[in-house]
């Protein structure tokens, strides 16, 4: 079978990116498929024409590849392709629109509030961030609504720090959240097929716990797959699945959650989680006993069995 | 969460391996972490490594780089000496050399440091794989794991992961207008003999600094000597830019007015020739030198003799002096042009150095701009430049940024220089409304050229 896998692309995320594609270029032509690996650029379309490929394997992430954007463009041109639809890809990436369907289908998250650079150039916003601070409490965590990573999160300690921290996360993003910090357990739960598998939980060493970055380094953050959670297990996974359900997920697909006082609390969910070497996705199916290789043609079926019941 | 970012390129295949290597399975990840030498933490964070290499898109204009320009050698000149050497020398040319270098290159060295007024002992001179070479076998050379090292904040970020590989313990002295605070410098190294700690060596880029573009004052120049000479510190000055002036009078290296007893010098062809023929050198005493030749050994055992040989007929030539001074009128146009656009479309919250030559201007922000951050948003405006954190140890220098201005030409810089300056703007107008801010009064007269505005950091 033909498969194109698309990667890079003009995100932040574009070095990610080609290092998840890479791991499944390599797991794909080891499986007998004819790979078409394209960095994804101006010519994409042209080039998808030119391939042809049997099936799209997209390995983007952030803007542009995660977003529905090039979900809608294999739509257009009849492509199947891997991992959740458009539908699912425009509620998730955007974090604060995930939060509200979430809290729309009453799935716990972390209570917010959103601005874009407007609501304060233009409406007078920055008025309303005392009482937005006395709602959410310190320390509280600033983000970008879309991209994942954690380029451009920051805490904040107090109020002094709050504006410093929305103009870096408005480096990245039109529209960023204030969020009230959950202390807690870091997890991810990742979703093959609405299928959960074995939870990962992070843990940071104690003074990185405020520090975003140290989760890049190996060796500054410990994972532990399957997270050891006892009776929460249980709660963790029903927020997991009834999030998957709220966004309409299809394929695959990552919730990040934390695990505090008040039980298990959505953060977002990732379309598009990273497939490399060091990434939760393969590491969860690992421990589920799903090779990298297992992985990506499990993948690939869901794409394909989508595609066959649409056409069906 | 953030994804964990394995700091491995992606690997090239193995030349002799028949089958393709099995991928690193995810719960193997623990065993190679337990692998890594503690020298391999690195002090730049992923993030901004994965924003810089997102600066070389073919679409951003780069004020990232440091790169010289290499379009005006001229090609038919580049062939004739490379065919020369063909025709003449082939057999010696594709053969090693000696660990010191040719006795050839090292003439052509004396007259590069003739220049400034030095004239060193060819048998305290050694060859190195560029200038990058002569700071890490320096750091081989002198340092233990947990030994002090100073340099200047900021400082050349490509010798912060130098001094991290030998797990030096990096101190950094601020810098003003006239370089290196000396008086801060002293305070330092009293404060460390308390300690019963001594630094290994004071490493400084004296000259259009890298990356503030500043130059240390000739007072300043005597009084680093001479505490090196009391104290019996060595210093490490690195040179690379000390011909390209643009303005202004020489000021004599610390090489010179030491004498070559507590200063090592570090210099290189990169930035009056070609980077890509990776030639540097370094200057040290003979004690000194015996360690470094075993190193250098243990490195490479030879700097490339071929471009040792490019190096010598291009001298031969006697036009490089000429080329020199045709680069520096390129480079003063370029200089002056990011000057005219700093002024034009920096808001007033921000400064910037002046230098009189070099390849840098080093601009800092208000200090609630990140300039890490800041680099997310001049992508999307297809512009790049270094955050300032890579040039400081400590996490410090987060609102400044280097700015090159000798890889791009006049109308790059101009639409680079305004592209950031808007996104700044965005910034400081953010920042302004959110805190309410009042907009501050116009800014003052522009300094006159060849004055430095001082800088502040956090």
């Amino acid at each position: 079978m033909k498969v194109a896998v698309l990667k890079g692309g003009r995100s932040l995320e574009r070095q990610v990116s080609l290092r998840s594609g890479a791991r499944v270029e390599d797991a794909l032509a080891s499986l007998g498929h004819d790979v078409a690996p394209i960095d994804v650029g101006a010519g994409l379309v042209g080039t998808l024409r030119d391939e042809a490929p049997d099936v799209a394997f997209i390995a983007l992430h952030g803007r542009g590849g995660e977003d529905g954007t090039v979900q809608e463009l294999l739509e257009i041109l009849g492509i199947p392709y891997t991992g959740p639809g458009v539908r699912a890809c425009i509620r998730s990436i955007d974090k604060v629109a995930a939060k509200h369907e979430l809290r729309a289908a009453d799935v716990q998250t972390p209570d917010w509030a959103a601005f874009n650079s407007v609501a304060f150039r233009e409406l007078g916003a920055a008025d309303t961030l005392e009482e937005i601070e006395a709602r959410l409490g310190f320390p509280l965590v600033v983000k970008p609504a879309a991209g994942g990573s954690s380029l451009g999160v920051h805490f904040a300690a107090g109020a002094e720090e709050v504006p410093e921290a929305l103009v870096a996360a408005f480096s990245y993003d039109d529209r960023v959240l204030l969020e009230r910090h959950v202390a807690g357990r870091e997890l991810a739960v990742s979703l093959l097929n609405g299928i959960a598998l074995p939870t990962v939980e992070a843990r940071p060493r104690e003074e990185d716990r405020f520090n975003y970055e140290a989760r890049y380094e190996i060796g500054r953050t410990d994972y532990v797959c399957p997270a050891d959670l006892g009776a929460a297990e249980g709660p963790v996974i029903d927020a997991a699945l009834r999030a998957w359900d709220a966004l309409g997920f299809d394929g695959f697909g990552r919730v990040d959650l934390m695990l505090g006082d008040e039980g298990p609390e959505v953060l977002e969910m990732n379309a598009i989680p990273g497939l490399t070497d060091t990434s939760l996705l393969p590491m969860a199916a690992e421990a589920a006993g799903l090779s990298f290789e297992d992985l990506c043609a499990r993948i690939l079926d869901l794409a394909l069995e989508r595609a066959g019941a649409r056409a069906g | 969460m953030a994804e964990p970012q394995d700091q491995r390129r992606s690997p090239s295949e193995p030349p002799f391996t028949p089958h393709r290597r099995a991928h690193t399975r995810a719960h193997d990840l623990e065993r190679y972490a337990g692998l890594f030498a503690e020298r391999t933490r690195v002090m730049r964070s992923s993030a901004m490594r994965d924003l810089m290499e997102i600066t070389a898109r073919p679409e951003v204009i780069s004020l990232a780089g440091g790169l010289p320009d290499t379009s005006t050698f001229p090609p038919s000149s580049f062939a004739a000496q490379m065919t020369r050497i063909a025709q003449e020398s082939s057999a010696e040319a594709l053969q090693y050399g000696p660990t010191e270098g040719f006795d050839r290159t090292k003439e052509c060295i004396r007259e590069v440091m003739a220049a400034e007024g030095m004239d060193p002992d060819p048998e305290d001179v050694i060859v190195t794989t560029g200038g990058q070479q002569a700071i890490d076998l320096v750091a081989k050379t002198l340092v233990d794991p947990g030994d002090p090292v100073i340099c200047e904040a900021p400082t050349y970020p490509g010798a912060v992961p130098v001094f991290s590989s030998y797990q030096a313990d990096t101190f950094q002295v601020s810098i003003d207008d006239d370089g290196m605070k000396i008086d801060e410098l002293e305070a330092l190294l009293d404060r460390l003999a308390t300690d019963g700690r001594k630094p290994k060596f004071i490493y400084s880029v004296p000259s259009f600094q890298n990356p503030a573009g500043v130059t240390m004052s000739a007072e300043r120049r005597r009084r680093l000597v001479q505490i090196a000479r009391e104290r019996e510190l060595l210093v490490v000055e690195d040179n690379p830019y000390g011909l390209l002036r643009y303005e202004g009078e020489p000021t004599d290296p610390l090489y010179k007015l030491d004498g070559g007893d507590y200063v090592l010098y570090l210099g290189t062809f990169s930035k009056i020739l070609s980077p890509g023929i990776r030639l540097g050198w370094l200057c040290a005493p003979p004690p000194v030198m015996e360690k470094v030749v075993l190193g250098k050994q243990a490195s490479d055992l030879c700097t490339s003799t071929l471009t040792q040989y490019f190096v010598a007929e291009f001298f031969a030539e006697e036009r490089w002096r000429a080329y020199i001074d045709d680069l520096a009128g390129i480079y003063r146009a370029r200089r002056d042009a990011m000057f005219d656009a700093l002024e034009r479309h920096f808001p007033p919250q921000a400064s910037w150095t002046r230098p009189e030559g070099g390849l840098f201007v080093w601009a800092t922000l208000p200090d609630y701009i990140d300039t890490t951050d800041l680099l997310a948003k001049a992508l999307r405006e297809d512009v790049a430049f270094v955050p300032g954190a890579a040039a400081y140890v400590d996490g410090r220098g987060g609102s400044s940024m280097r700015l090159n201005f000798s890889s791009s030409d006049e109308g790059e810089i101009r639409e680079g220089i305004e592209r950031i300056g808007r996104v700044v703007a965005e910034q400081v107008d953010l920042f302004e409304t959110i805190t309410g801010e009042h907009k501050l009064p116009p800014p003052p007269d522009p300094p006159a050229p060849g004055s430095v505005l001082p800088f502040r950091h956090k």
